[in-house]
């Protein structure tokens, strides 16, 4: 890049040119920010207001009220939060262990199998039975309707993951799992000690976009769960959004007074508190997200 | 590259034993590792195949999918007969093709002019900002769709009302929601494929750049006969590859956008969503796995046509 950067400055400019890009640029950046910022200043804005003009990007007065409101009653958002965090947890985890083994056996070249077990995954991406067997499978067969383990399971191994995975560990050595082998290390022991801590990058990489589907998951709720303690955050967030009145998802009692409710105000706020994670934690682990997209759009 | 490395690994290449049970015996470990994966895929996978025969039935749930009289094509030619598959298929397909075309468009433009930005912390925060969306969940898609155009408090209707115009009912506006859905693709999708294609321009050979400098190109000559020249195989893969799946897809946004707002369904249902509504809102599993079925099948064709195109032009981009 710092080549690029040289030949340029040697290059004859062509400054309309640049201007051009740079503005293009500076306003699609402004047009991505947009709806969060309207979402943001909308959570502040006062009831009243947003009912007789509208949410405002420049709202003429401020009020914390929908926050105060969600402090003082966030049992179940709070809830939502839990299952939300207890299935990425859980699916994140245990959803790495299985993907990291399975690529590195697909990648141990002794290994006789490694390309029928490769296309058996690869296949699935191909050809599906569709939502309906699924959805039977799940409800029918495993009976788990209504559990939050029907949140984990279908998200857990992707074959894409899988493959990435693979792909990683192809740029380890064969030397060093020969020379282990030699010193007697037996193939688990190989895997968890030398093959784990060199594909730190690579498990970042994978775990933060399993991580992701879990936090972003909803669609598995409304097939599945019925009871509203076991929504997970942005499938609570969808129900609250499409309410006239949030009270049934927000309130924990009948004590209040539902027509003084900042309603609107609480479905943009919840929204903030949904997003509010993967925003703040974002520029942190940006790089290993970028890195995944490039390896995973190179080699499928 | 296998045949290399498994007589290095072989000990005994001599003995030409080497059944399944021989390799499990001599590789129980790594067998014992794969096992939970491939018992994952079996179950959640392989086992749900043979339940596209409920596309065949008249399902009832109490005789269970093969004890529920069998009516052949009835639920295909019921559904052709609607014109609700002709219009679904055709609202996928429509909706891909845009997608795909007006996607990789911005992809590369950005992707180009992201390139030539000098100014290194300005790249670096406009390209965070801009692959931001893709880590959002299409229901905060749906909340900022919510947000805005909302007839009684919508950011644009409160704009339309303060410019003395009248509100506009964008959710019984059927016509309005293509452009809509286009733009949140657009805004949710640009990121990630620009940093793809960036990924491209910045691993290309700077000599050839040094080069057409050495001979007076000038900086919009470069773009135009290197850059985007060394961008049209990227693009044709990406592109090529999309076409297999224009029959699925992007059922997260269509739902979040759209809903159960049936006024809007003409220009906005698409494969899945009918699916996903026939199961969950009507509880008519056979018309949904009929079009599940048929989505899946057109979609391994295509999948599989397509790449066997391209291993005859271009074998080293195929997929297998």
């Amino acid at each position: 890049m710092s080549r690029a950067l040289k030949h340029s400055s040697l290059e004859q400019k062509n400054v309309p040119m640049r201007v051009v890009f740079y503005l293009l640029i500076g306003l699609f950046t402004l047009i991505c920010l947009m709806p969060f910022l309207l979402m943001i200043t909308s959570s502040f804005m006062d009831e009243h207001e947003i009912i007789t003009e509208g949410y405002k990007l420049i709202p003429k007065s401020w009020s914390t009220a929908a926050y105060s409101y969600l402090l003082a009653n966030p049992k179940k958002l709070v809830n939502a939060y839990k299952v939300t965090i207890l299935i990425t947890v859980v699916g994140t985890a245990v959803g790495l262990l299985l993907m990291s083994m399975t690529g590195y056996v697909l990648n141990r070249k002794d290994f006789k199998y490694r390309n029928a077990i490769a296309f058996f995954i690869y296949f699935t991406t191909l050809f599906s039975g569709g939502l309906v067997p699924k959805y039977l499978l799940y409800v029918k067969y495993l009976n788990l309707k209504d559990s939050i383990v029907s949140l984990i399971l279908p998200g857990m191994l992707s074959a894409w993951s899988i493959f990435l995975m693979r792909n990683f560990m192809k740029s380890i050595p064969d030397s060093l799992y020969e020379s282990a082998n030699i010193d007697g290390a037996g193939d688990f022991r190989i895997y968890w000690q030398i093959f784990m801590p060199l594909a730190v990058p690579s498990l970042a990489t994978v775990g933060l976009f399993t991580a992701l589907g879990y936090w972003n998951e909803w669609y598995n709720a409304m097939l599945f769960i019925t009871s509203s303690d076991k929504f997970p955050l942005q499938y609570y967030l969808q129900k609250v959004v499409n309410q006239t009145s949030v009270s049934k998802y927000i309130n924990q009692g009948l004590t209040i007074d539902t027509a003084s409710l900042p309603n609107q105000s609480i479905k943009m706020a919840v929204a903030v508190v949904a997003t509010g994670p993967v925003v703040l934690f974002y520029p942190f682990v940006q790089r290993y997200f970028v890195s995944g997209l490039t390896i995973g759009s190179v080699k499928g | 590259m296998g045949r290399r490395a498994k007589t290095a690994a072989d000990p005994l290449p001599a003995r030409k034993r080497s059944g399944l049970l021989h390799e499990i015996k001599k590789h129980y470990v790594l067998f014992l590792m794969v096992l939970p994966a491939i018992v994952y895929f079996i179950v959640f996978c392989y086992i749900p195949m043979p339940g596209v025969y409920i596309a065949f039935v008249n399902y009832n749930i109490g005789k269970g999918i093969f004890g529920s009289p069998f009516v052949g094509l009835k639920n295909f030619s019921f559904l052709i007969r609607t014109g609700k598959l002709w219009l679904i298929t055709k609202n996928t397909l429509l909706y891909n093709l845009v997608f795909l075309a007006l996607g990789n468009f911005f992809q590369i433009a950005f992707a180009i002019m992201l390139s030539e930005i000098a100014c290194k912390p300005y790249k670096r925060v406009t390209q965070s900002v801009i692959l931001l969306p893709n880590f959002i969940s299409y229901v905060i898609v749906g909340v900022f769709a919510f947000n805005m155009f909302n007839y009684d408090y919508g950011f644009i209707n409160s704009l339309l009302v303060s410019a003395g115009q009248a509100r506009h009912a964008f959710y019984m506006d059927e016509g309005i929601w293509k452009y809509i859905i286009v733009a949140f693709k657009l805004w949710h999708d640009t990121g990630y494929g620009m940093i793809v294609y960036l990924a491209v321009i910045t691993g290309m050979d700077q000599e050839i750049y040094e080069a057409a400098k050495i001979d007076g190109a000038t900086e919009f000559q470069r773009i135009r006969y290197l850059t985007i020249p060394m961008l049209k195989s990227t693009f044709v893969m990406l592109f090529v590859f999309g076409l297999g799946g224009v029959l699925n897809g992007s059922f997260d946004l269509f739902y979040n956008l759209i809903g159960n707002n049936s006024v809007l369904f003409p220009q906005t249902d698409i494969i899945d969503t009918f699916v996903t509504r026939s199961l969950t809102g009507q509880f008519n599993f056979s018309q949904s796995a009929a079009v599940g079925f048929y989505q899946s099948l057109f979609g391994l064709i295509l999948v599989l046509s397509i790449n066997t195109i391209v291993r005859k032009v271009d074998p080293e981009n195929a997929l297998f």
